[in-house]
């Protein structure tokens, strides 16, 4: 019998928003891309969902689109599993709950798996139909790359 | 939040540049001027209209899927408003079955967006805590119950449709697929639970110190004839008014506002309530037996006219739906169809159903193709903001000795008992603030959420 998975990759975003599209993007890459080493979830809008999505495994990896004002494409990588995130980072959510609140909340209740990884990736256009834009794209790009390290690194561990 | 010292003119500003606990993004705008209000603005910022541009020309079938994206928290009302408009553009009217399982996707819409906003949003406010996060420190099992209760209603939604990618969906002229029998008993389990929580709830919230603020509301809410509104019956106001929903912008006014991207509404020229306080005093007497038994035990004076009694009303609203969706269940026969064909043709369509937070218009104009050439949709929000503002301009006197970081506070408050979903009015909020003149020291503008 095979090991149950450890790692649960979940991608937020809003696919009719541009480029909050982005998470359940590289999301989906990414299911295509890890092979039964980790689960991949397109978690579309999710808010308070994710309190759930986080449970019963060891490691999460959150993948939204973040807002703070830096240039589009711009990639932030926190490590939440033992500090809270203190940056708004994804100030401006359109989902219910923005995923640095679905965790701490999470923290709060005792809930928080043992690792969680918060990738937020800083986008520009928001706009309703709209595709991805270059600078985004880009960075969709190095983050799967670095998503699929950081499941590597969870094998190896 | 940011303040400005009083200045030497007696004029003194009462900024709040991000509202938390809402569901997107605002800021408040207060200009007194000594003791006097001088100017109340709650201002949204969005170029708005994205959605109704984009809906042009899509195919009506189209629409469920692309209307349930606009907003996180109540995907099913826009489905809902949607499919009604557009049955109505069609000249076709969905009853029987199918119509009861739309009224069963709303229950569940209800449950989950309404202990979103009573445990998460608006509960810190009485309890003293800056967040849900805070508050869940001190009190687990609280929050925990919240966070159930609206699961309870995300499975109703999971398996009825609404926004995930799924084998059942929403469609004009019906579902896509219709449930099993045995599918639906699967929730009936959780959906005791929910009521008895529910129940709890109710006498949970009754129980909370409510500020004296009775207002003197315009109620408007759909009011059909022996049921609880959600999908339908005839839009009725406490003032008189009385119409079908098809006729809601004769009597409706949109305004454009020169500090907010979201449109102003009024109802013969006066600012109206929408959403559960004005469901439920209009149709208080269309509750459950359970439901109208635990609001008489609350032994509050209905109508509620207290703001921040929303969080009763949508308690018990709560209550109601968990109930609604049981006998819903109870009683579910699947039927032959998922849907009635629908008579594609040229025509317009308006429809009103009751989101969370009130009436949701839409008005669709279709080719003889089925092809969307014109959409409108105006949200709940939309049509409560000028009645917020009034409120704040009624309110702001009780507050005017505190400290502006405290005034503010309680400002915010009064916002939030209209549960403002600022993403639905404005679709899309971004965070630039236009800066007032600044004189002395201020504070750092306070993220929206904690």
């Amino acid at each position: 019998m095979r090991a149950p998975v450890r790692v649960r990759i979940i991608g937020l975003g809003n696919t009719f928003g541009g480029d909050d599209a982005v998470g359940v993007l590289a999301a989906r890459r990414l299911s295509r891309l890890v092979a039964g080493e980790a689960e991949v979830v397109e978690a579309e809008m999710a808010g308070f969902e994710l309190l759930d999505l986080m449970q019963g495994v060891e490691t999460v990896v959150l993948i939204d689109a973040a807002r703070t004002g830096q240039p589009a494409g711009t990639i932030h990588r926190l490590d939440a599993s033992t500090t809270p995130v203190a940056t708004p980072l994804f100030a401006h959510s359109t989902h219910a709950l923005n995923a640095v609140e679905a965790l701490e909340l999470a923290r709060a209740l005792g809930r928080l798996p043992g690792r969680v990884l918060v990738y937020g990736i800083e986008v520009e256009e928001l706009g309703a139909g709209r595709p991805l834009s270059q600078a985004v794209g880009t960075a969709l790009e190095h983050v799967v790359r670095q998503v699929l390290a950081d499941v590597e690194a969870t094998r190896d561990a | 939040m940011e303040q400005t010292p009083e200045q030497p003119n007696g004029e003194r500003t009462i900024r709040v540049d991000m509202i938390a606990r809402v569901e997107g993004e605002g800021a408040l705008h207060v200009k007194v001027h000594n003791a006097e209000i001088r100017d109340v603005q709650l201002r949204i910022f969005e170029p708005p209209r994205f959605f109704e541009a984009f809906l042009v020309g899509r195919r009506y079938d189209e629409v469920p899927d692309i209307v349930a994206r606009i907003c996180g928290i109540c995907p099913v009302a826009y489905q809902m408003s949607a499919v009604h408009a557009l049955e109505q553009a069609f000249g076709m009217h969905v009853g029987g079955t199918l119509r009861e399982l739309r009224r069963l996707l709303y229950c569940g819409e209800w449950i989950e967006s309404h202990a979103l906003h009573l445990f998460m949003l608006q509960a810190p406010d009485f309890l003293g805590y800056e967040s849900a996060i805070a508050m869940a420190r001190d009190h687990a099992a609280i929050v925990t119950r919240g966070l159930r209760l609206k699961k309870a209603g995300n499975r109703l939604i999971a398996l009825l449709g609404g926004r995930s990618v799924h084998p059942v969906s929403v469609a004009v002229g019906g579902f896509s697929r219709v449930p099993r029998r045995t599918e639906l008993a699967d929730l009936r389990d959780d959906l005791l639970w929910a009521r008895d929580a529910a129940l709890e709830t109710v006498r949970w919230v009754s129980g909370f110190e409510f500020p004296d603020f009775a207002q003197d509301y315009t109620f408007v809410a759909l009011q059909p004839p022996d049921e609880y509104p959600f999908n339908e019956g005839p839009l009725a106001s406490n003032r008189g008014l009385a119409i079908p929903p098809v006729r809601f912008e004769e009597h409706v006014q949109e305004t454009q506002v020169p500090y907010s991207n979201a449109l102003h509404c009024t109802l013969a020229g006066s600012p109206y309530l929408v959403g559960p306080l004005a469901r439920l005093a209009l149709n208080y007497d269309r509750l459950s037996p359970l439901a109208r038994q635990a609001l008489a035990e609350t032994r509050l004076p209905l109508p509620l006219r207290n703001p921040f009694q929303g969080i009763v009303a949508r308690a018990i609203e709560m209550l109601y739906a968990a109930d609604e969706a049981l006998r819903l269940i109870e009683r579910y026969e699947p039927p032959a169809d998922p849907a009635v064909p629908v008579p594609v043709g040229a025509g317009t369509g308006m429809a009103c159903t009751e989101a969370p937070r009130g009436i949701l218009y839409h008005r669709y104009r279709v080719s003889a193709e089925g092809v969307i050439q014109e959409a409108k949709i105006v949200p709940p929000t939309s049509q409560n903001q000028r009645r917020i503002e009034d409120d704040l301009r009624a309110f702001l006197p009780r507050v005017l000795a505190r400290t502006d970081p405290e005034a503010a506070l309680e400002c915010e408050k009064v916002i939030r008992c209209y549960d403002p979903c600022i993403s639905c009015a404005t679709h899309f909020l971004r965070l630039n603030v236009e800066r007032e003149e600044m004189t002395g020291g201020m504070g750092a503008s306070r993220p929206s959420r904690p």
